[in-house]
């Protein structure tokens, strides 16, 4: 037998976010091209894209699973993880890079015990990477969730975090 | 009509056709690698790029429309070094295993490589590597040799309306998979091999049984006995140079005998048991008011496409087991009491043109009395030509030999159980006589045949009220459009016959791949006319007058769907669902 928290069926039945999604699916069900959309809603209920979120909106929409897992890892904005509450960006972007972006990443993955595209367990920090984020002038910069951090150190580091 | 030059050959074509088709009509070949007309035209290999007098850059001819007054030109040095490096680079991610690949010497990028004249390949950098899949025991997919094509995606989302590949992440990590890194065993495939059938390099290709199939060959304590399916006599040929269609059952059997098989049997003697049977269960629901309409259980992808996607409507399937599964039965019982041979010392090979019966020998319900499975090892099409090719036999120069019996006899209406329509006319032939007593005049029931989507007959049965509406569907995304009529209440028919692969069992998964995935409908209607030829070439043509199935029942089964026949003959489904894979919770 299967334990209750395991239960996808349970779980959804007592979880009104799966109540929004079916209104969500209602929506846009008659709509072509209506996958993306959907997904982005249905992320912004869940924080991520769950499996079982997945094959609900494949049944809802009457697609392949295939599919929906096709365009939810194409493109980056989807998460198939659950995400922390905090979006940490670091770029990557040339003038970043050579001003020491790595530095910073290491520091960041020392910092928050986590690798890049992972989340801490109290669930606060995602950490990912980005590619040129404009602020060239500021190198090396991070983001952190709408803020930009520029001329970082790997010093300043736990500093900024601490903010948050 | 649109007017166009293409390397200065003027040519007119209806306004719609892409450059490539119009080159097509004057004899010109463009190289290909992704397209497929109708299903994957999506310009996404590059290696159809074409000279356009007054356009940017080189373009897909594949995706561009013919227009007036155009000028393409197909064979400049700046089109055929555009070619070539895209051939490279999709050479620098690919496995340079061509020796020990199982497509050597049949492989599209192979011949394109040789065709575009490529002798080195100039980049080399990070080569994508991913574990193989052999979680089915029909299907082996490959990524590290997939080139992205997508005709597989095309062939499984549109042609058989499953789904279970698609590109999945993005960039040099895409990979064309079932979800979530699944693998094909744990996802709802019905492992048609299909995709098989399209796919231009390694990737995807059957599991292999041959080496088990010579061992059991080499054991003097097995009685090895091996039964070929209908659809293999007009297409195994092509593995040796004939041309699709040709019939060569004299030269199959004599090559199975070759390769030392004890006995060699025709799964056709167990198409025409399976017409009795089934023919009878047909007749008895009409009589007792059982679920209509009744569907036809001979085809495993389609069988466990409807325990996946509709298992609301198992109830409709005929109990019948697969003939091969028949055979498989009572080569352990029948033929084993008959010979004095313990069952478990009979080995049963099936030569099949599908991957999916690879699958089907596994099920438990198809288990005898004796704890045996029906059938120990199923062979595609491919892997008889490998085997008699290891073997040294020089298939053309083969003798013709006939069949064993009993199992070995059969009619013409078993043997076009191989095309689409077939299992539909055989029941036919046999039914309209059983019910109405009278002798069907004209026999060739030619509504039921051909590559139409679905096809449909009435045949009034004299003597009685009864007008037997029937319709069959090949390809699994036809059949979906029946079993939706039959939800939705709608499918006024009395019997239905249901193929997975498009064109019934000639073009099946396990069947010789064809030379130009763009001309399948071509080769499906080559072998179907050698089926057909078959059927005309038999003196007897009707199921119900096969003595060999007669005395069988008179010798050993007893009565047509008596418990006997249920015990060997008949068989269950199961629901699967469609996802059959539970989520993994973190």
């Amino acid at each position: 037998m299967l334990e209750a928290k395991h239960c996808v069926g349970c779980r959804q039945l007592n979880d009104p976010r799966y109540e929004q999604l079916e209104e969500l699916i209602a929506r846009y069900k008659s709509q072509k091209g209506a996958l993306i959309p959907v997904l982005h809603e249905a992320q912004e209920i869940f924080g991520y894209l769950p499996e079982e979120v997945q094959r609900r909106v494949a049944d809802g929409l009457d697609i392949p699973l295939s599919e929906v897992y096709g365009v939810a890892t194409f493109y980056s904005l989807f998460s198939l993880k659950p995400r922390g509450k905090h979006k940490i960006g670091v770029c990557l972007g040339t003038a970043c890079y050579v001003r020491g972006a790595g530095a910073i990443l290491a520091e960041l993955e020392k910092e928050l015990d986590i690798k890049v595209n992972d989340t801490t367990p109290d669930g606060k920090f995602t950490l990912e990477v980005t590619r040129c984020i404009g602020a060239c002038g500021l190198a090396p910069v991070m983001t952190i969730d709408e803020d930009v951090f520029g001329r970082l150190t790997p010093e300043r580091i736990k500093d900024i975090l601490a903010r948050y | 009509m649109i007017n166009l030059t293409i390397d200065g050959q003027p040519v007119s074509v209806p306004r719609g056709t892409t450059v490539l088709e119009a080159a097509k009509a004057i004899g010109l070949r463009i190289p290909t690698l992704c397209y497929m007309q109708g299903l994957n035209e999506i310009g996404a290999c590059r290696l159809c790029l074409v000279e356009v007098k007054g356009m940017r850059g080189l373009q897909a001819a594949c995706v561009l429309a013919a227009s007036e007054g155009m000028e393409v030109y197909t064979n400049t040095p700046a089109v055929r070094e555009a070619r070539r490096i895209n051939l490279e680079l999709i050479l620098s991610n690919h496995p340079q295993d061509c020796l020990v690949c199982e497509r050597n010497r049949q492989c599209e990028l192979q011949t394109l490589a040789e065709e575009l004249g490529i002798r080195e390949v100039r980049f080399s950098g990070e080569v994508s590597a991913y574990p193989l899949d052999c979680s089915s025991p029909s299907i082996v997919r490959d990524p590290s040799k997939c080139i992205l094509c997508r005709r597989c995606v095309a062939v499984c989302h549109q042609v058989q309306s499953v789904g279970v590949l698609a590109p999945t992440a993005r960039g040099f990590d895409t990979i064309v998979a079932p979800e979530a890194e699944s693998s094909l065993n744990d996802v709802a495939c019905v492992l048609c091999g299909q995709c098989i059938m399209v796919c231009p390099t390694g990737a995807l290709r059957e599991a292999d049984n041959t080496e088990a199939v010579f061992a059991a060959l080499s054991d003097p304590s097995k009685h090895v006995i091996v039964q070929t399916a209908p659809a293999i006599r007009v297409a195994l040929g092509e593995e040796f140079g004939y041309e699709p269609g040709t019939i060569v059952t004299g030269k199959m059997v004599s090559a199975l005998r070759r390769l030392g098989f004890d006995a060699v049997f025709d799964t056709d003697f167990a198409a025409d048991l399976t017409i009795w049977e089934e023919a009878n269960e047909l007749v008895g629901r009409l009589q007792a008011g059982g679920t209509l309409p009744m569907i036809t259980s001979c085809s495993p992808g389609w069988i466990k496409f409807i325990e996946h996607y509709y298992p609301d409507l198992l109830d409709h399937l005929s109990t019948c087991k697969s003939p091969h599964q028949m055979l498989g039965a009572l080569a352990k019982s029948y033929y084993a009491e008959a010979i004095g041979v313990k069952p478990e010392d009979i080995v049963v090979v099936s030569i099949m043109p599908c991957t999916a019966k690879k699958f089907e020998r596994t099920r438990p319900e198809l288990v005898g009395e004796h704890g045996l499975a029906d059938v120990d090892f199923v062979l595609t099409t491919r892997e008889l030509a490998r085997m008699i090719k290891q073997a040294g036999l020089d298939f053309g120069q083969l003798p013709d030999d006939s069949f064993d019996s009993p199992l070995g006899l059969s009619t013409g209406a078993a043997v076009i159980f191989g095309a689409t329509g077939g299992v539909m006319e055989a029941a036919l032939r046999t039914a309209y006589e059983w019910v109405s007593g009278e002798t069907l005049g004209d026999i060739e029931l030619t509504a039921v045949r051909g590559l139409e989507n679905i096809k449909e007959a009435a045949v009034e049965l004299p003597g009685t009220d009864i007008t037997l509406r029937v319709a069959v569907a090949h390809g699994l995304a036809n059949a979906r459009k029946l079993l939706e009529a039959i939800r939705a209440g709608e499918a006024d028919y009395h019997f239905i016959e249901i193929m997975a692969c498009p064109g019934g069992c000639i073009t099946g998964g396990g069947q010789p791949r064809p030379q130009d995935v763009n001309d399948m409908n071509e080769l499906r209607l080559k072998r179907m006319r050698g089926i057909y030829q078959a059927d005309k070439a038999l003196p007897i043509r009707k199921s119900h007058e096969n003595e060999a199935v007669k005395e069988l029942y008179e010798k050993y089964l007893g009565d047509i769907g008596g418990e006997k026949a249920h015990q060997l003959l008949h068989t269950h489904y199961t629901a699967r669902g469609k996802y059959p894979r539970q989520i993994k919770q973190s």
